[in-house]
């Protein structure tokens, strides 16, 4: 059975859309200052960049500050309940494979409740763009540690430190089997828009993970990343086929020692061949959840696609089953299907 | 000319089967019955399900009116021959309108000593018991709890007693067919059915053709086999002395027309994708496998020629989640389970509420609370079904009665989500969903069109208002890809009429009010409620959902012996039909028989201020008409008590 996946959707009505044009009426209530703006404003310029009319495009969202999102856009919008946007992602893709569909979610909303159906979500590849806002904390509910809150995090749940081992987005997207997994910040504005876009034009499922500060409950989580004397030695950023070298002087890269392990090495002092070169087209997600390992202090977080890979996407693979169906049944005639293939005739 | 068959030569790949003149076949007396219920019963690998259901597909297309019932345990396999594993199947047929499987069994089928102890008791005084004695072993004996074999005499608990040496009959016609042991016991089950064939003078085609369409491509020798051990038990109650006489129930005069067999869960799947084409539409149904509804999930996904999509979610919540999706995208959206799965998808529902999209939510009812008796029949989810969820949460709950009024159900229960824009709850139960009766095809032509009109401009000058009703109170169906009409919609309260996000004490207060009055002003989509006899009396009986049958047959029965006593059986849950307080007034007891401890007439109490007398009933099994009976009789007046059975 050849799997055609669903084609864009047309170009032609939103051709010379500006970002301005996807702004809803609505106030945007986000606190001042909170990492949400920044996201907001790049997927308007990515929404505009990709012509597609604002009719055919969806926003579903959760319940959390991101899950806010949808209202903030002039597209079709569903802002659901706690953790399961992607439930109803999933139905309206099967239901509409025509539409663009898109799922705003934050860490609490997506990996604690709703744990599940990202999994299930990235495993089967519908064609879906995920962002998952990271702030390491619920904001909405005032401030409890959240699945990916570092172990020791003082919230007011946890007044003594959080006991809890934090889940790394990354590992989790792509131990799913994820087809396409990416990193960035809110405030690294350029950075985000490139890897919105590389998401947006994924076939199948995307899930991007976005580094965003709550001024309110969890100020500074990711000084170490923005901060512009810190970051190039705490990031590093992936580019397909290139090594994975960063520092001040872009003198340390990773590489891996003979147990495999990941570690830190200076470029000068080792064989090219010895780099770890980033390849996100890789057919198993092995060397990405290597790299989804790393972590502060200790190494550099990657920002970037850690994963793109081409695979028949779910919803295309669901009318592609019901095309054959088809094709071998004919269409189905209805009094056809209300005699069955036994009756009798009463007289 | 006849053939009977002497046993089976596979080296020739042939059947060996002698030709008889017709003289040389002893008939044996005949003896014409009005109905006949028997229940086959053996262990759960028997293939006990299989024999009744051939058993009843063949008494349906001999014209016979049918009911079934299956009774099965939940394991898949307990442990052999014991009282866990009987698995059984009931049916009676008849040659007028029947209604139930029937109260009590005129003839039962044992495969082994445990299904005799487990189903000796169901037995009407006088009635045929028929064994395999070569299972009466010692071991099997002492697995079900026997501590002497009860088959020794010719008659058992005032019952006579048949014993046939099934295992070695069986074995003996295949001896020469080249099957192992294992597989030559595993036909059995067709041998058995032969017999009950020849017993109740039922062709043997229609199960010959069964076999050849389910073993003649896979298997061919098991085609045969079986095949042949089915003519072998014919021929067996022929000759044997063991039956002096041989049983005939004529056909039934139900009204003509295009008949098929239906249990209940077929016939919820072939109602919605029915509604979904009467719409014009594609039908999308998210479920999560769960006892006793996966089997709609089954039916529908063998019609994707017809468009249904089928979503095998990864839990309940999953499920009813892309079925709203769905319904926001446009489709008829369904999702299906049984009462834990509703406990599960309660939050979603009432998402499904507030967003004011069409749903449909299949309850097929099992014994509860939590996992309770899954394979088992019980009505106690009504109240949820009204009333389970957080916060102001109205919405539409429809009951089937009957395995065939399953698809009117689901019809009906499409027709009203789309009407008011609102979630529909169907109820459906174990015992209708399994059980199976004949149903008269409609013709689709002359079914009524779903009429859907999605908005495509604005409906408050050119602004579009996501919120603004209609005479209904349903608010504008408007689908992604519609331009100009883009919205967003939630969970969290909106404003009457533009649908933005609203905190306003005035404004939720008006918009609960609205949703409650959109609900309670609901006109049904089919029949409110379905009434037998008068409308006045000494006695009404009101039921809901699957116990029907046996309500509407106690009803007739005391009426026929001149009480007066009407039935009804409200199928329009909430809202109430208008017409329910005004009748339920005009009798001097209203009794209420549920397989619950009195859900409906909490209901009925609280809505019309009346008292009424509960009939409950928690056992994992349907009413018999005759407890209904007696619990009729028990409001009689006093010279009527005695009159009626």
């Amino acid at each position: 059975m050849e799997i055609l996946n669903n084609p864009s959707p047309p170009k032609e009505t939103c051709a010379g859309c500006t970002p301005a044009d996807f702004a809803s009426d609505q106030e945007v209530r986000w606190c001042p200052g909170c990492g949400d703006y920044s996201i907001l404003a790049q997927t308007k310029k990515v929404l505009a960049k990709l012509g597609i009319p604002r009719s055919k495009i969806v926003f579903v969202s959760g319940i959390g500050c991101s899950s806010r999102f949808p209202y903030y856009l002039n597209t079709y919008g569903f802002h659901s309940i706690h953790g399961r946007a992607p439930t109803i992602a999933t139905g309206l893709k099967l239901a509409r494979p025509d539409l663009d569909v898109w799922i705003t979610t934050g860490d609490g909303d997506a990996l604690s409740i709703g744990g599940n159906h990202l999994l299930h979500t990235l495993r089967r590849n519908p064609n879906l763009k995920i962002l998952l806002f990271n702030n390491r904390i619920y904001g909405l509910t005032k401030g409890q540690y959240s699945p990916t809150s570092l172990k020791g995090a003082k919230t007011k749940s946890s007044p003594m430190g959080s006991l809890d081992t934090p889940i790394r987005p990354m590992s989790f997207a792509l131990g799913c089997g994820a087809t396409f997994a990416a990193r960035s910040i809110a405030v690294d504005t350029r950075h985000l828009e490139y890897v919105l876009e590389r998401a947006a034009k994924h076939v199948g499922t995307s899930l991007v993970e976005i580094y965003q500060n709550c001024v309110i409950f969890n100020d500074g989580a990711f000084n170490y990343a923005t901060e512009k004397d810190l970051k190039p030695d705490t990031l590093v950023y992936l580019e397909h086929g290139k090594p994975l070298i960063f520092g001040k002087n872009r003198d340390k890269a990773i590489g891996l020692n003979n147990r495999l392990q990941p570690q830190v090495v200076n470029v000068s002092d080792t064989k090219p061949a010895d780099l770890l070169v980033h390849d996100e087209r890789e057919a198993t997600p092995a060397v990405s959840f290597l790299l989804s390992n790393l972590t502060q202090p200790d190494f550099p977080e990657p920002m970037g696609v850690f994963r793109a890979v081409e695979q028949d996407s779910f919803d295309a693979m669901v009318h592609a089953q019901i095309a054959q169906a088809r094709a071998q049944r004919g269409q189905a005639d209805l009094q056809a299907m209300l005699d069955g293939s036994e009756s009798w005739i009463v007289q | 000319m006849d053939r009977t068959v002497l046993g089976v030569d596979f080296a020739a790949g042939q059947p060996r089967w002698v030709d008889r003149a017709q003289d040389e076949i002893t008939k044996k007396p005949m003896v014409k019955l009005p109905c006949v219920t028997i229940r086959f019963a053996g262990d759960s690998g028997d293939g006990m399900q299989l024999t009744g259901t051939q058993f009843s597909d063949t008494s349906a297309l001999a014209g016979n009116d049918i009911s079934t019932m299956p009774d099965y345990p939940s394991e898949i396999r307990a442990p052999a021959g014991t009282l866990a594993g009987v698995s059984g199947y009931q049916i009676q047929f008849s040659s007028s309108d029947i209604f139930t499987p029937g109260d009590e069994v005129d003839t039962l089928v044992a495969m082994n000593p445990a299904a005799l102890r487990a189903n000796l008791k169901s037995v009407r005084a006088g009635g045929t018991v028929i064994v395999n004695e070569d299972a009466f072993t010692a071991v099997d004996l002492k697995k079900a709890g026997y501590d002497n074999n009860p088959i020794e005499g010719d008659s058992i608990g005032g019952n006579r007693l048949v014993k046939v040496p099934i295992d070695r009959l069986n074995a003996e016609a295949l001896k020469s067919s080249g099957l192992t042991a294992k597989q030559i016991d595993r036909c059995k089950n067709f041998f058995t059915l032969g017999l009950l064939c020849w017993l109740y003078d039922r062709p043997l085609e229609p199960t010959l053709k069964y076999i050849t369409a389910k073993f003649g491509k896979k298997s061919p020798p098991l085609a045969m086999a079986n095949s042949v051990v089915l003519k072998a038990g014919h021929d067996y109650g022929e000759n044997a002395e063991l039956f002096p006489v041989q049983y005939f129930v004529a056909k039934a005069k139900l009204p003509p027309g295009r008949y098929r067999k239906l249990t209940g869960n077929e016939a919820i799947a072939l109602g919605l994708v029915t509604a979904a084409r009467l719409a014009g539409k594609d039908l999308f149904y998210g479920s999560y496998p769960i006892t006793p509804a996966t089997d709609i999930l089954h039916n529908l996904a063998e019609l994707k020629h017809a468009g249904v999509v089928t979503f095998q979610a990864e839990d309940e919540i999953a499920a009813i989640g892309s079925a709203i999706g769905a319904s926001f995208g446009g489709a008829i959206a369904v999702t299906g389970t049984s009462g834990p799965g509703v406990a599960l998808k309660s939050e979603a529902i009432g998402l499904a509420v507030m967003t004011e999209l069409p749903l449909v939510i299949v309850n097929v009812q099992r014994g509860g609370p939590s996992t309770g008796l899954p394979t088992k029949t019980e009505q106690a989810d009504l109240l949820q079904a009204v009333l389970g969820r957080n916060g102001e949460c109205p919405l539409p709950v429809i009951a089937a009665t009957s395995p065939a009024d399953c698809f009117n159900a689901a019809v009906e229960a499409c027709t009203i989500a789309v009407r008011y824009m609102t979630p529909v709850m169907l109820l459906s139960d174990g015992y209708i969903a399994n059980s199976a009766e004949p149903w008269l095809i409609p013709d689709a032509r002359s079914m009524p069109k779903i009429e859907i009109a999605h908005p495509t401009a604005g409906n408050n000058g050119d602004v579009f208002q996501p919120y603004r009703r209609n005479e209904d109170g349903a608010r504008p169906w408007a689908v992604p890809g519609t331009a100009g009409l883009e919205h967003r919609i939630g969970g969290l309260e909106k404003q009457d009429g533009d649908g933005t996000i609203s905190y306003d004490p005035a404004n939720h207060e008006k918009m609960v009010g609205l949703r409650a009055a959109k609900v309670a002003g609901i006109r049904p989509a089919g029949a409110a409620f379905y009434w037998t006899g008068l409308e006045h009396g000494d006695v009404l009986i009101v039921g809901w959902g699957g116990t029907h049958g046996a309500i509407k047959a106690a009803t007739l029965d005391l009426r026929k012996h001149g009480a007066a006593v009407s039935a009804c059986q409200v199928r329009y849950l909430n809202p109430f039909p208008q017409r329910l307080g005004e009748l339920l007034a005009r009798f001097k007891t209203v009794l209420v028989p549920e397989l619950n401890l009195g859900q409906l007439a909490l209901l009925l109490r609280a809505q019309y201020g009346i008292k009424t007398v509960s009939l409950t009933k928690v056992r994992g099994q349907p009413f018999t008409i005759s407890e209904i009976i007696a619990a009729a009789k028990t409001h009689l007046p006093v010279q009527l008590k005695s009159l009626v059975a």
